[in-house]
């Protein structure tokens, strides 16, 4: 079964994406914010790694940057949740080592069909 | 849509009417002159938490109003427009705005639309009127080529070294190719090294790929979104005669060639997901009570209700053991009986104040809107005054929250209405231009005291004085000290400001506010240096549901006498007791006569053992603004004592507040004290109507 | 005729009834909570006369009420035979409980609204204010109370007339 590392600060947000997740067979664990995330992510591996952008303590770009420091994340596909009007954020994103971005508002099945590309 | 998303709803109004209240304490906090970069980053985030998530449950109106307000906010914490307090005030209209459209929308009702035009319309105006309007539009994809006819891609897709390091694998990219259409693959192996040099972790390969099929071009587009920094990527419609023999498979790419038929697209109809239960929702570990409107829902702390389920596990084994000792119960069990019921009481004792710990709220819910009124309304009456509070931790009961809310509203508004002084006159008596208003509570005795003071110009005691001699409140020969003048502001329809402001509501008066805290039951005081500033002294039980009460005998009948009201318990032997025309019976405590009250003949009890005064104890209570004395027979314990209302079967009963259930099973009646003081009054107009 | 009773006691509403000296009453059972015996009350002061007090049955604070006095009628002393039915009453816009004393309770009657004859004037106005109709059951009138109305509170007249007791 594959995982998922879930990260936003918005709880409404992230329930709704572990659920509509976990409803589709993967695991998913949350965090909400990237400091969060670092540390669980530095526990244990993932097959995926969702991340909102604008988070405190540590922002989603951020995250990026030091996911992809660590070693067996070096080739994990990294998702931003950005908004439409942030372009400049997907070019930080992909300085960082972002795979790809998933836009909001975004409703489950566009989320479920991204995960299912990335991940199978 | 497969999923039901309005199970995410509830979360999602409560967080967002929080990340309001943050914005909308960050936005009152910031100083133009200096602004903090966490504050005006919070505040945005806290924006983009609204938008994202409105967006997202389909709220859109909210999304589009919020997404004005937040790119304004993204402007300023980038430097890009600076903040005035011009934009402040204006985002601060705006998050009334959004809260009114969070809560139509949570209630169902409809949006005033009218109202979210024009607050929009402000905000775009001074987006587009400041610094450089910058809402970069997304690049967009390039018209599609209006080909005569396209039947097709051709692709060379090339990628970079580094393509693996972004988590992207060019096999998936050509997977979702193959799904589009009729994908035929040709693998370039030129650029593999030799074994010694290869780099497991670059990109070696390339491809040469022709889908057939009427694809559009944004879908090619969106395919390669994510990697067109990573690779050479070229693009070209096959047009008519381009079509011609596939080219064929190169047999040495290790890379499985992708066929002329593809792949099975990994679109296999999503399982429908089970509709989850609410308990999948997790128990927030912050505390907080239902957005706005109280009476609906609490959160509460999961260490207090770990402890309450760790109580009642003690209870039960205690129960247990209790009922054990009596099925089988002899005299020489006796002392084990009283240790388990020693037991029993204990325990019965921590769940109730456990329990009684979950409603408590701190005081802060009914604190939190005093920053943004009195912002506003000093702005509106041209005073400065700064807001002081402390104490806004101090945990009172959920109930008395909703309650206490409006009257010290109307205690604050009468401070910076009538008593902080405009700057020009502070200046003129020595005073600093800026007042201040302090609003304080802190636990005190079993009860919760909250203050507000002022530094204004204090209550005019001379204007009291007169006013209440025009009303035939006092005799123009009173002897009443200063501060039983000022308390007869409490009085109703008693108002000495020239003119009934807006600002401090239309015919509120002091005497509903002080009620509304009895009603609680509590009491208000008041004290005022002249010059130098006033102070409201508000006491309030710290539950509605318990009280600490003495009770008293009078004949048979025992009654409940509420702590919070009793000053003193006093024998009235060689008292000086004095008959007053239009007060009855008084008697000297210190420097004052005090009025007294005969509880048996207020309740009509025969068989009350005391007669004369001296035979009997005087319980001294305060209430409306007085103090008086109840004539009772004895006084029994005090203890706590759970408040049972009579109104939910019969009705008020004057001079009684409510009923409670005495350990024998039998009730005893809770004295409402103003009341009480009030029908003395009419007892005595009574009696002298009936003398004369 | 059996065919009849059958047909009465099959469709009928069912009514409580209970004695006030000679005279009998009843009550829709379905208002009818429990029935005890009399215990104490918390004297309530300030109350019209045929409120006897308050009493704690299991938590719930409930009035009772002397139907005898609140009817006009004399007074009687308390005995172990006088009874407490308790009823569900609506009052003040809510549900209340309320305990009625009375002298002895007697029968479930059956009767169907063809039973139940209007009221006709006579003896104590008061009385009359209460009763919705009387009930032909055997050879007795029964009649059949308003129990909404026993508990109104704004019958200043009796206020004073019960004070006494």
């Amino acid at each position: 079964m594959a995982s998922i590392l879930a990260v936003d600060d918005s709880a409404s947000m992230r329930q709704m994406v572990a659920f509509t997740l976990k409803g589709a067979g993967y695991e998913v664990v949350e965090a909400a914010d990237g400091a969060e995330a670092l540390d669980i992510a530095k526990g244990r591996g993932f097959n995926l790694v969702i991340t909102d952008v604008n988070m405190p303590r540590m922002d989603g770009i951020s995250l990026i940057k030091e996911l992809r420091g660590l070693p067996n994340y070096r080739f994990t596909p990294l998702l931003m949740l950005t908004t439409e009007s942030g372009s400049d954020k997907k070019q930080a994103g992909k300085t960082a080592g972002a795979t790809g971005w998933i836009v909001k508002p975004f409703n489950p099945d566009q989320l479920l069909a991204t995960i299912r590309k990335v991940i199978g | 849509m497969s999923i039901d998303m309005a199970q995410f709803h509830q979360v999602f109004f409560e967080e967002s009417f929080e990340g309001l209240e943050l914005m909308e304490s960050g936005l009152l906090n910031m100083d133009p002159g200096s602004v903090d970069d966490d504050e005006i980053n919070a505040i945005f985030r806290a924006a983009h938490s609204i938008k994202g998530g409105s967006g997202t449950f389909g709220f859109n109106e909210i999304a589009a109003f919020t997404h004005v307000m937040e790119t304004l906010l993204d402007e300023m914490r980038d430097g890009r427009r600076p903040v005035t307090s011009e934009a402040v005030d204006l985002l601060l209209q705006s998050v009334d705005v959004l809260r009114d459209m969070l809560a139509a929308a949570r209630d169902g009702e409809a949006l005033d639309q009218e109202r979210i035009e024009a607050a929009q319309g402000e905000l775009e105006r001074l987006l587009h009127a400041g610094a450089q309007a910058s809402v970069p539009v997304d690049t967009a994809s390039p018209e599609a080529a209006a080909e005569a006819r396209c039947l097709g891609w051709h692709i060379v897709f090339r990628p970079l070294p580094q393509m693996f390091r972004t988590g992207n694998d060019p096999l998936r990219i050509i997977r979702e190719l193959a799904e589009l259409g009729e994908l035929r693959v040709e693998a370039d192996l030129s650029a593999l090294p030799a074994l010694a040099a290869y780099e497991p972790e670059d990109s070696y390969l390339s491809w040469d790929l022709r889908l057939l099929g009427e694809t559009a071009r944004e879908a090619l587009d969106d395919i390669f979104a994510w990697v067109e920094d990573d690779c050479e990527l070229l693009v070209m419609p096959l047009l008519e005669e381009a079509v011609s023999a596939p080219p064929v498979a190169a047999p040495v790419a290790p890379e499985p060639a992708v066929g002329a038929a593809a792949a099975p697209p990994l679109q296999a109809a999503p399982p429908v997901p089970e509709r989850r239960s609410s308990g999948d929702r997790r128990k927030s570990e912050r505390r907080k009570a239902a957005a706005s409107g109280g009476g609906g829902s609490i959160r509460v702390d999961i260490g207090k209700i770990d402890n309450l389920i760790n109580m009642v596990g003690e209870l039960v084994i205690t129960q247990s053991m209790l009922s054990l000792l009596g099925e089988d119960f002899s005299m020489d069990k006796l002392e084990r009986l009283n240790a388990g019921l020693e037991q029993l009481d204990r325990h019965t004792r921590e769940l109730q104040e456990s329990i009684m710990q979950v409603r408590m709220l701190p005081i802060s819910f009914s604190f939190s809107r005093f920053p943004r009124l009195v912002h506003d309304l000093s702005a509106k009456l041209g005073k400065q005054i700064e807001l002081r509070m402390s104490g806004e931790n101090t945990e009172v009961d959920k109930t008395v929250i909703e309650k206490i809310g409006d009257p010290l509203v109307h205690l604050v508004r009468n401070s910076l209405d009538h008593g902080i002084e405009m700057p020009a006159e502070r200046r003129a008596s020595g005073k600093p231009e800026c007042g201040v208003i302090s609003l304080s509570a802190e636990h005190k005795g079993g009860n919760i005291v909250i203050e507000i003071r002022d530094d204004g110009k204090g209550l005019d005691r001379d204007r009291i004085e007169r006013k209440a001699i025009d009303k035939g409140l006092i005799e123009a020969q009173h002897n009443l000290s200063d501060k039983q003048i000022y308390e007869l502001i409490f009085q109703p329809g008693f108002s000495t400001a020239e003119q009934v402001s807006d600002v401090s509501g239309r015919g509120v008066g002091m005497d509903v506010v002080r009620k509304n805290i009895n009603d609680l039951g509590g009491n208000i005081e008041i004290e005022s240096d002249p010059g130098q500033g006033s102070a409201i002294i508000i006491r309030l039980p710290l539950t509605l549901a318990i009280l600490d009460g003495q009770t008293v005998r009078v004949g048979d009948e025992t009654y409940i006498v509420p702590l919070v009201s009793i000053v003193e318990s006093i024998q009235l032997k060689g008292r000086q007791v004095k008959r007053v025309a239009g007060r009855g019976e008084t008697f000297k405590l210190r420097e004052e006569y005090l009025p007294i009250l005969r509880l048996h003949q207020l309740f009509g009890i025969e068989d009350a053992r005391a007669r004369e005064l001296d035979e009997g104890l005087l319980v001294v209570v305060e209430g409306e603004g007085g103090h008086c004395g109840l004539f009772v027979d004895d006084l029994l314990g005090q203890q706590q004592v759970v408040i049972k209302s009579l109104e939910a079967n019969y009705q008020k009963v004057p001079g009684i507040s409510g009923a409670t259930i005495l350990g024998d099973g039998s009730v005893a009646l809770i004295l409402d004290v103003p009341d009480l003081m009030r029908l003395a009054g009419q007892l005595d107009a009574q009696q002298l109507r009936q003398s004369a | 005729m059996q065919q009849k009773q059958l047909d009465d006691e099959r469709s009928g509403d069912e009514y409580l009834s209970f004695r006030l000296g000679d005279e009998d009453y009843a009550v829709d059972i379905l208002r009818v909570q429990e029935i005890r015996g009399w215990e104490s009350v918390t004297r309530l002061p300030n109350t019209p006369g045929y409120v006897k007090g308050v009493h704690n049955l299991r938590g719930a604070i409930v009035p009772i009420v002397d139907l005898r006095q609140r009817l006009g009628m004399p007074w009687r002393e308390y005995d172990k035979n006088t009874v407490v039915i308790v009823l569900h009453v609506k009052a003040g816009g809510g549900d209340k409980q309320v305990g009625l004393v009375v002298d002895e309770v007697s029968d479930v009657v059956n009767a169907q609204m063809q039973n139940i004859l209007a009221t006709p004037r006579f003896g104590a106005a008061q009385a009359s204010e209460f009763i919705t109709g009387m009930l032909g059951s055997d050879d007795k009138m029964i009649m059949l109370l308003d129990v909404d109305r026993l508990l109104n509170p704004d019958d200043a007249a009796e206020q004073d007339e019960g004070a006494a007791a």
